[in-house]
């Protein structure tokens, strides 16, 4: 569905570098494949590196055939939650630290799916994974605040329940040029344990938690994105229990887990009412 | 800004493959320092930041980050060069073997180190061996010019439709990277004549990032699928590449006057010898020294200078074979757990199997961690296979089947 | 065959057929076509049937399909690519009218 939905955004030129990932299935088997722009499959580390290296060419095939499309390609990485939070880092904050100009998405169904619901630094605490089968310790890693923490010049937050939302951060993230970040939630059925017509469902939850806040960041100024804002107000937020409850993953959650989660959310929320704040001052 | 007239400039081997680069006018470099390569990066930065060489240069933050991005711009239809070294070399390991999948022709120039542990930063080619068989061709220059020279024609290779492999060009760290020789930089007008035009718009033949021709690479294969099929595609074209590398030699020698043997070796005073010497890298050079000093002793051998290891060039070696009657081949390289020497030796051995030729081939490994290699030392391993031809006595101090030449020995 | 392929986009054959290593590109390359995971329909259990009496035409249906196999009609209304759609559920769970009901595959052998 963010595939889908980005690609829309997107238009055809688009080069697309995808690391090992879900993607790498959902396209087809060699001779037939799925999408209709150009497609490079690409080592599980390497993404970042080999788009920012694509968007190099195009740079320099801009200058030695200048007024076609190679100005206008846009070069996209659509890497999972474990290509770019745990193995694709280095290249992630490579990119961004060069600028590179790339449109770096990462689609985070917090865990490694494709191997079989193995645990990342994306999925969340509590959560049972075949390689945390009592539940994972640590908590999730707050990845677009890091890549934030580099001054790239976009950086934001999607889910797949909100298309429309999602449509028109890719068509302004296109615009800009320079290292943009866009990280999308997408809830797996499998991995997460609901009935596949809940997909839907569970995005939606996931944001009126306020577990997954909506929100951008363009050249360090912090917006919060519209299906996000009335969560501000903590009593509008659903309870958290209701997210976790439907999830078979979260089987394990002991009482003293559950407090974590809501503490984490309530410091979180207080850490956007600052921001807001600070913006607020500033003007 | 071109070069207009030849110029002779005292360079470093390192500025010599930096010259290269520019020569051959490549279009992305993507480059990480690590000793003994760094000055090629910072001189490639001078140039590229100061408007000498119109090239997008991506200073990335690891040397698997740098093959990641070689293969996107490669890829997409560029001309790209990279340089680096022993464990830059073995951390992008994974990406050296995507880009020969991917029939890329990156070229790229290794200042070869010794492996760590322990910290090592001198001569040594295991690292490029390690490497020998992921698909890339293997070159080994000796001299300065070389260098230069080995650069140039790798584009020429690596960019014909029947070859469209990677090559690596590897020299000794420190030996050949710091030091410095008078080095020829051709003039732009005859390098138009001898080197490939740069990719069009449309790419390369094979795989191209086109809106207009949307496509995919690297999309899974099933075992029963064509994957068994495309591999050995690859060797069998690397094999094939024997001869365009001898094409392009003899074309080299034609247009810039300077000749490397048939391409894949280049003999020294062999023809009347009774025994010779296989050398790689800058070692080779230093035995012609020790060839002519032993002949006006009155003695007769040979040597020869190995370029290119990857495709190995059985022919010559089997040629090379009928003539002597003992053979020296040594290494600069280790292949632990081998019983007939090193990476270089082990294919000699094996290329001679079944061909009822005789000629009996002695394993030397020496120079490990660049360790030094005198003139004397070579003259005392001609003196070991003439003795070894004449009596038949093997060195006494051989280790497991291979002569380790140049141990200390405390005493 | 391959340099055909690789020429431009009309040339392409519907598919890739060679015969032995010899007629091999360098590389394998795929190129875009209809059903490159086969004909997923036969993955379905349970199938979506818009109910027209129902339908406001808002789109929600369209909007959500992951597979993208729902498709604006000329009349205004939707219908789905039954050789393609796996029968996930997301269109009959998110439409706002309940005018999509997932029924059982086997009744409609």
């Amino acid at each position: 569905m963010a595939l889908r939905w980005a690609m829309k955004a997107l238009g055809p030129k688009t080069a697309l570098v995808a690391p090992a990932s879900c993607l790498n299935v959902v396209v087809g088997l060699w001779p037939k494949t799925a999408p209709n722009f150009p497609f490079i499959n690409m080592a599980f580390a390497a993404a970042a590196a080999a788009a920012s290296g694509i968007s190099a060419a195009f740079k320099a095939k801009d200058s030695k055939f200048p007024g076609k499309v190679w100005g206008k390609m846009t070069s996209l990485v659509f890497a999972g939650d474990g290509g770019t939070t745990d193995i694709g880092i280095q290249g992630l904050s490579g990119a961004a630290e060069r600028n590179s100009d790339i449109l770096y998405v990462c689609y985070d169904n917090e865990a490694y799916m494709n191997t079989g619901i193995q645990r990342s630094s994306s999925t969340p605490h509590g959560a049972r994974t075949t390689t945390t089968p009592f539940g994972k310790q640590r908590f999730k890693k707050n990845l677009p605040a890091i890549v934030a923490a580099h001054n790239v010049p976009y950086v934001d937050t999607c889910c797949i329940s909100y298309p429309i939302d999602l449509y028109e951060k890719f068509k302004k993230a296109k615009e800009i040029k320079g290292f943009r970040y866009i990280h999308i939630l997408a809830p797996c059925p499998p991995g997460w344990g609901f009935a596949s017509e809940d997909t839907v469902k569970m995005g939606k939850m996931a944001v009126e938690t306020g577990f997954w806040i909506l929100y951008e960041v363009e050249n360090g100024e912090f917006k919060l994105s519209k299906p996000s804002k009335k969560y501000l107000d903590p009593s509008k937020r659903r309870p958290i229990q209701e997210y976790l409850e439907i999830q078979k993953r979260f089987n394990t959650l002991s009482e003293v887990g559950l407090v974590k989660w809501q503490e984490n959310i309530k410091n979180a929320w207080k850490y956007i009412e600052l921001e807001l704040e600070l913006k607020e001052k500033k003007e | 800004m071109s070069q207009k007239e030849q110029e002779i400039k005292f360079i470093s081997g390192n500025v010599a493959a930096a010259y290269a680069a520019r020569s051959a006018k490549v279009q992305v470099i993507s480059a990480y320092p690590i000793t003994p390569q760094t000055t090629v990066v910072e001189k490639l930065s001078d140039f590229v930041d100061s408007g000498d060489m119109p090239a997008q240069y991506i200073k990335v933050e690891s040397e698997h980050s740098v093959m990641a991005a070689l293969v996107g711009a490669s890829i997409a239809g560029t001309r790209t060069f990279s340089a680096t070294a022993g464990q830059g070399l073995l951390y992008m390991s994974e990406m050296v073997h995507w880009a020969a999948g991917t029939r890329l022709p990156i070229v790229m120039t290794i200042a070869s180190r010794g492996i760590a542990p322990p910290w090592n930063i001198w001569a040594d080619f295991t690292d490029v061996i390690s490497q020998r068989d992921a698909g890339w061709l293997i070159s080994f220059a000796s001299s300065h010019q070389e260098i230069y020279d080995s650069v140039l024609m790798a584009y020429k290779i690596c960019e014909n439709e029947e070859v469209l492999l990677p090559m690596f060009i590897a020299y000794g760290g420190f030996v050949l990277s710091h030091t410095s020789k008078p080095v020829i930089i051709e003039p732009d007008n005859k390098l138009e004549k001898f080197l490939p035009p740069l990719p069009d718009e449309k790419g390369w033949p094979h795989i191209f990032i086109d809106p207009e021709r949307p496509m995919m690479h690297g999309n899974l294969i099933m075992p029963s699928g064509f994957y068994y099929e495309f591999r050995m595609k690859i060797h069998d074209e690397m094999m094939k590449s024997t001869h365009i590398i001898k094409q392009v030699a003899l074309e080299f020698e034609k247009i810039f006057g300077r000749s490397y043997g048939n391409g894949l070796i280049q003999e020294y005073k062999m023809d009347d010898a009774e025994v010779a010497l296989i050398n790689i890298g800058g070692l080779a050079l230093q035995a012609e020294q020790a060839v002519d000093e032993l002949r006006q002793e009155g003695y007769k051998v040979g040597s020869v200078k190995l370029r290119h290891f990857r495709p190995f060039p059985i022919d010559e070696i089997i040629n090379i074979a009928k003539k002597v009657d003992v053979i020296g081949v040594v290494d600069r390289d280790t292949a632990f757990g081998s019983p007939t020497g090193g990476a270089v030796s082990s294919e000699c051995k094996s290329a001679l199997h079944n061909t009822g030729i005789d000629t009996i081939i002695l394993p030397i490994i020496t120079g490990i961690g660049g360790r030094e290699v005198s003139v004397e030392q070579q003259k005392e391993e001609f003196k070991i296979l003439m003795i070894l031809e004449e009596t038949g006595e093997l060195p006494k101090d051989m280790i497991h089947g291979t002569l380790w030449d140049g141990v200390l020995e405390v005493k | 065959m391959w340099k055909i392929i690789a020429e431009s986009k009309d040339k392409r054959p519907k598919l890739q057929n060679y015969k032995n290593w010899n007629e091999l590109p360098p590389i394998p390359i795929s190129f875009p076509c209809y059903g490159s995971m086969g004909e997923t329909g036969d993955w379905r259990v349970f199938r979506p049937v818009i109910d027209k009496k129902k339908c406001t035409k808002c789109g929600f249906c369209w909007m959500y399909c992951p597979e993208g196999v729902i498709q604006k009609s000329e009349d205004g209304f939707f219908t789905i690519d039954y050789v393609y759609c796996k029968g996930c559920g997301i269109c009959a769970k998110e439409c706002p009218v309940k005018a999509i009901e997932m029924k059982r595959e086997s009744e409609f052998e």
